[in-house]
């Protein structure tokens, strides 16, 4: 007895899943934008910082490096709030754990990148007289984006794929709208096939897009 | 041992300077004096010092005793008994008043030949965008490249971007410019333009000292020649006398056949 694939359920209910992807991508947005922020605050503050916040920073990366996401993200929705007094909603609690998430990897990819800076470059900059600062921001941050561009991009892929950990908190991102056809029409190859086909199409789409994005960056002048 | 070749007071004066590197003594109480519009080339064997005597002019390495002034302004630490580094701030000011070329030419990637010498005319000595643009394009063309001012340093060869390089740093209107092997990198026939450049500002006066492997070069450019041995200055002088053939001093003789035996 075969299994008869019939899609019209999940086009029926194809708004669930735009709608789904949208929020997947928004939430993969702001959660890197963050993330950035975060990495490179930490990566900058580590290559300058003495033994003890070295140890911190480091300490931090490996803790959630080591941890799964989901249990950070339970974490951080089920077990904070009873800790602190402290109420937010099931989308602003996951964008706050993918930040600081993404922000972990984020810090090891520029910290890299910042100590592939070559020697000579920095040389120049303080030969012609750029305080530390000024290296940091015309000389140093510049190169190292140019080295890192690629890891942060791969970077953005795998957290796009990431925000489906978020249908374990009911946020209604593109997995969790899958769930639920799943559970209203029973259609679970059909939605999942489809589902897949949407994770794929939008993973090699921004993967595209962000190639094109370093090819611009490595040219621009 | 004297060094400099007439009374008027030295723009360079590098005093009984030393440094090691861990147990390796890399300068053994090196003086030098460098009067304004000398060109001083510093010849000698690898692992002589040349290169780290260079940096430690504009302080990118720091020394362990003796002094470097220009302009009677001690370098890398403060005026005053007390040997305090100076301040990031102020060591940033003081390396301005130098110029360096590398022997890598280590231009900014992101930049383009144009806003490699805008870097330091905006930031450093704050120029409008459009001052520092005209200025570099003055330079430029001074360097043959006006037609290159907006491509990025991977576009050039390497001749062309040593030549950026020395414009970024005379764009800065340094009072003594530092040349560290700019040939050694580059293809044979790319040597002859870069070293051209070099002769002109000679010509015009620019304070120079440079490490260099050009002896021809050496001999035709510069007004005194230095050569370096084991961490010290082991012969210093008018180039006909350190190149000539019948020196007494032994390391030198044994350098300078040497080098004449790979000419020929």
């Amino acid at each position: 007895m075969g299994y008869t694939l019939n899609f019209n359920l999940i086009w029926r209910h194809f708004d669930k899943l735009w709608g789904g992807l949208l929020l997947s991508l928004e939430l993969a947005v702001i959660s890197i934008a963050i993330g950035i922020v975060i990495g490179l605050v930490l990566a900058v503050w580590y290559v300058s910082a003495g033994r003890v916040v070295r140890g911190i920073i480091a300490s931090y990366v490996e803790f959630i490096r080591n941890v799964p996401l989901i249990l950070l993200v339970y974490l951080v929705f089920y077990g904070l709030p009873t800790v602190i007094d402290l109420a937010y909603s099931a989308q602003t609690s996951f964008v706050a754990t993918l930040a600081v998430y993404s922000g972990a990897y984020l810090v090891e990819v520029f910290r890299s990148g910042l100590e592939a800076v070559p020697r000579g470059q920095i040389d120049a900059g303080k030969a012609i007289g750029l305080t530390p600062w000024q290296r940091l921001v015309h000389v140093r941050l510049p190169t190292m984006m140019r080295i890192t561009l690629p890891a942060l991009s791969n970077t953005f892929i795998s957290l796009f794929k990431d925000t489906s950990v978020a249908s374990v908190i009911s946020v209604p991102e593109l997995t969790y709208g899958a769930q639920w056809i799943n559970f209203n029409t029973f259609r679970i190859v059909e939605v999942y096939l489809v589902v897949t086909a949407m994770y794929l199409v939008t993973g090699y789409a921004l993967l595209f897009a962000l190639r094109l994005v370093e090819r611009w960056y490595r040219t621009a002048r | 041992m004297a060094t400099t070749s007439d009374n008027s007071p030295a723009l360079l004066d590098i005093a009984e300077v030393s440094k090691s590197f861990g147990s390796v003594e890399v300068l053994r109480s090196v003086s030098l004096k460098v009067a304004k519009g000398e060109v001083v080339a510093i010849i000698g064997p690898s692992g002589s010092g040349k290169t780290t005597l260079l940096r430690c002019v504009n302080f990118l390495e720091s020394y362990d005793s003796g002094s470097i002034r220009i302009d009677g302004k001690e370098v890398g630490f403060r005026d005053g008994g007390a040997r305090q580094r100076r301040s990031e701030r102020d060591l940033a000011a003081m390396r301005a008043e130098t110029g360096m070329v590398f022997q890598g030419f280590n231009l900014f990637p992101h930049l383009t030949a144009a806003g490699n010498i805008m870097l330091g005319l905006t930031k450093v000595r704050g120029k409008s965008s459009g001052e520092a643009r005209s200025i570099a394009d003055h330079w430029l063309g001074r360097v043959g490249l006006a037609h290159k001012a907006d491509s990025l340093p991977a576009e050039l060869s390497g001749g062309q971007q040593q030549r950026v390089g020395i414009a970024r740093a005379v764009a800065m209107e340094p009072k003594i410019l530092l040349l560290d092997e700019i040939t050694s990198a580059l293809d044979p026939e790319l040597v002859g333009e870069v070293l051209a450049v070099v002769k002109s500002l000679a010509e015009d006066g620019m304070t120079m000292v440079m490490v260099t492997h050009e002896m021809a070069f050496a001999r035709d450019a510069s007004s005194r020649i230095v050569f370096m041995a084991d961490g010290g200055v082991s012969a210093v002088g008018p180039p006909k006398e350190v190149l000539a053939a019948e020196t007494t001093n032994e390391r030198l003789r044994t350098f300078l056949a040497r080098f004449r035996a790979s000419q020929f």
